[in-house]
């Protein structure tokens, strides 16, 4: 089912003194229950600009979005609280606040005037913080939470809205790696076992290449494209997007490297792991690694350390850090 | 849409009998929500004692027995002790608390709306404006009558009371225009805290050119009293407080929901501007009136919500609602009751007497409360 319907929306600026900015624009896209969307772009793309015109926070310069088949500005706050739900990126100082009443605050859409839970509300609440795994915190106060827990009691807050549409701002900004893994995780799971739609907005390229159904991919020059992240690597669409000086990306591994072969090449011999590392270990250094070519230096990988075979002389070293730190003395040699 | 039971998931994860039991308790471990009954009735019960307490004290003595039947609308052994605590200590002790409640909510709506803790019932300006329509009664209004500032003295009440229900409205009138125009809430705080040094500076000026008995007189309102209010202007009096307490008491539920900040609140279905002006003018009624009744009241309005939601350990409106009305209602009470210097003829400044002695009771509190969670926390 559609969820969210974009069409020839353009999103921008629009005051009284200084002329229309227009942001992006001709951006026409769908939703559809239980895909996990992740909107990428480099910095300035106008990423913010679009979560916030979708969340009703901004009006759009021109076009439409319709949200469950109703135009977004159709619906009143109450309705729209309904249907949508957000998480930001800052962290929220909620004071005295329980994890438990946090989340029950989603319910406000939901509940009478005095903010009371009925049974329902409390157990739809109870629901939502089972399903971001954030049982063992109700009972915490919000302030004692690490950042990580914090942004899941956020996520089981949103839950608790019963949107058929989250969208999170860079959720995953404050986080370490096992946690951010551990978030998008969540969000898959949701997104399919409760059949709502998740759009979230992010800077990391790797997780949201691994975890997303769909990526929209937000250029600097305000296009958007939106497919599989596969079929946008295939299509050099990734490459093109994020394309910037002395950054190259590797459309075997999908990672981004730092490609300056300033120290010139070399051949590397040998296998297995070793080779793996030793290879980006030499790339980090600005070599570029190339086949058989004579002349060149060359190194071996050792069972138990490396050879450098330079100008027919061979040396060994038992570190990866060692051979870097010969290989410097000899590239300055050759630059003097 | 419809949560799955928990109790599936037991039964099939769950295989040891030991791990069962733990689930089970967790599962009654759900928090409650919603109003602390319990506590907020011992709140209750230590306001009716301070209530007795400071009617039955003061330069002469009546004991509570004969308080009690006074209060039932009895007769009291002495008739001249009727007239005492019906005419002067009764209006008294009601303003006390009345203005107490007042302030102390109001405190708690700028706290939240401004989520910052150092807000109080006078940031958005009012008392300001409060002040300079006091202060331009008392020092302009000529500078030959003695007899006028006799009559200040006399029947001055009702004038300062009227001047500077003038000057806050004017302010509220400015701020509310304001409100309407700026987007962030920060801005209006700014605006406000501009307001006070504008006025600030007009009062200076006109202290500057006054002669000393209109300056005491206006230092004198400056102290703060609950005893200027007859039952006569009871009249205006507690309606219009009562009035700014409900405005209060309906908007609960977005209070709750700006404690996560406005982006959330309005994502979760607040009318924010709506929500905002509502607010202000809660806040700016109960301010307004109460230093136009009072004189400016300091204190009360920052120090309570931070005293309750020590003592109560919650930020949920539902409960810190009505336990900063009975806290701020008995808080008031009691200073007043202090500064009446029981059995003397002597009155203290009443904001001298709450802040002097309040402030390290807060601060003890708020203190004890903080490390008492650190170590409960890990």
């Amino acid at each position: 089912m559609i969820v969210l319907e974009i069409q020839e929306l353009a999103i921008g600026y629009k005051s009284a003194r200084r002329p229309v900015h227009v942001v992006a624009d001709d951006i026409s896209v769908t939703l559809k229950t239980g895909e996990l969307v992740c909107l990428l772009g480099p910095n300035g793309a106008g990423k913010s600009t679009l979560m916030r015109t979708l969340a009703g926070m901004q009006p759009p310069l021109s076009g439409q979005v319709h949200l469950m088949g109703k135009p977004l500005e159709d619906l009143n706050p109450n309705e729209l609280a309904r249907r949508l739900a957000i998480v930001l990126t800052e962290r929220v100082e909620a004071g005295h606040l329980s994890a438990y009443e946090l989340v029950a605050l989603g319910r406000y859409p939901y509940t009478d005037w005095s903010g009371r839970l009925t049974e329902t509300d409390e157990s739809v609440v109870r629901w939502a913080i089972e399903m971001v795994g954030a049982k063992p915190l109700v009972q915490r106060l919000v302030s004692e939470l690490s950042d990580g827990e914090r942004q899941k009691v956020m996520v089981a807050r949103a839950l608790a809205q019963e949107p058929d549409l989250i969208l999170l701002d860079e959720p995953t900004a404050f986080l370490d790696l096992p946690r951010r893994v551990e978030m998008m995780q969540t969000l898959r799971k949701l997104a399919r076992e409760t059949g709502r739609a998740v759009l979230l907005s992010s800077h990391d390229l790797d997780l949201a290449l691994r975890s997303a159904d769909k990526l929209w991919l937000l250029s600097s020059k305000g296009k958007l494209q939106v497919g599989a992240p596969e079929d946008l690597i295939l299509s050099g669409a990734f490459e093109a997007v994020f394309q910037s000086e002395g950054v190259e990306f590797d459309r075997t591994t999908g990672t981004f490297r730092v490609h300056t072969h300033h120290a010139g090449q070399i051949i590397l011999n040998g296998e297995g792991l070793r080779l793996v590392w030793t290879r980006r270990a030499l790339e980090r250094e600005g070599f570029q690694v190339v086949e058989d070519d004579s002349s060149l230096p060359c190194i071996e990988i050792l069972e138990t350390g490396w050879r450098l075979i330079q100008a027919g002389q061979p040396e060994n070293f038992s570190s990866l850090y060692e051979l870097i730190a010969a290989l410097r003395k000899i590239d300055l040699l050759a630059r003097v | 849409m419809i949560p799955t039971a928990p109790k599936k998931r037991e039964a099939t994860i769950m295989d040891t009998s030991l791990s069962r039991i733990n689930l089970q308790t967790h599962e009654h471990t759900w928090p409650q929500t919603g109003m602390r009954g319990a506590l907020l009735i011992i709140l209750l019960a230590g306001l009716v004692a301070v209530f007795l307490l400071n009617i039955a004290t003061g330069s002469v003595d009546i004991p509570l027995n004969n308080i009690v039947k006074i209060l039932l609308g009895g007769e009291a052994d002495k008739a001249i002790w009727e007239t005492i605590v019906v005419k002067f200590r009764l209006p008294k002790a009601v303003t006390a608390m009345l203005a107490g409640a007042g302030l102390s909510v109001a405190g708690l709506q700028m706290q939240t709306l401004f989520r910052n803790p150092l807000a109080d019932p006078f940031v958005l300006g009012i008392s300001s404006g409060a002040s300079l329509g006091v202060a331009l009664v008392v020092m302009s209004a000529g500078t030959v009558g003695a007899t006028l500032i006799a009559e200040l003295g006399l029947l001055g009440n009702f004038t300062t009371a009227a001047a500077a229900s003038l000057g806050a409205l004017l302010v509220l009138v400015v701020v509310l225009f304001v409100a309407r125009k700026v987007e962030s809430s920060v801005t209006l705080l700014i605006v406000g805290l501009m307001f006070g040094y504008t006025t600030g500076a007009a009062v200076s000026l006109l202290m500057y050119f006054s002669i000393t008995e209109r300056i005491q007189a206006y230092i004198n309102w400056t102290f703060g009293s609950f005893d200027g209010v007859t039952w006569e202007q009871m009249r205006v009096f507690a309606p219009l407080i009562l009035l700014g307490m409900t405005l209060a008491y309906v908007q609960t539920k977005p209070l709750n929901a700006l404690l996560l900040g406005e982006a959330y609140a309005r994502s979760m279905g607040v009318n924010i501007q709506r929500t905002r002006l509502l607010i202000i003018m809660s806040t700016a009624l109960l301010a307004g009136t109460i230093t136009a009744f009072c004189g400016p009241i300091g204190f009360i309005g920052v120090a309570v919500p931070h005293l309750c939601r020590s003592l109560f350990s919650t930020s949920d409106h539902r409960t810190l609602i009505p336990a900063t009305l009975m806290m701020g209602a008995g808080l008031a009470l009691g200073a007043d009751l202090i500064a009446q210097m029981p059995g003397s003829q002597v009155v203290l400044p009443l904001n001298a007497v709450m802040a002097l002695l309040g402030a390290p009771i807060v601060t003890w509190v708020i203190l004890r409360q903080r490390n008492l969670k650190m170590a409960f926390a890990r």
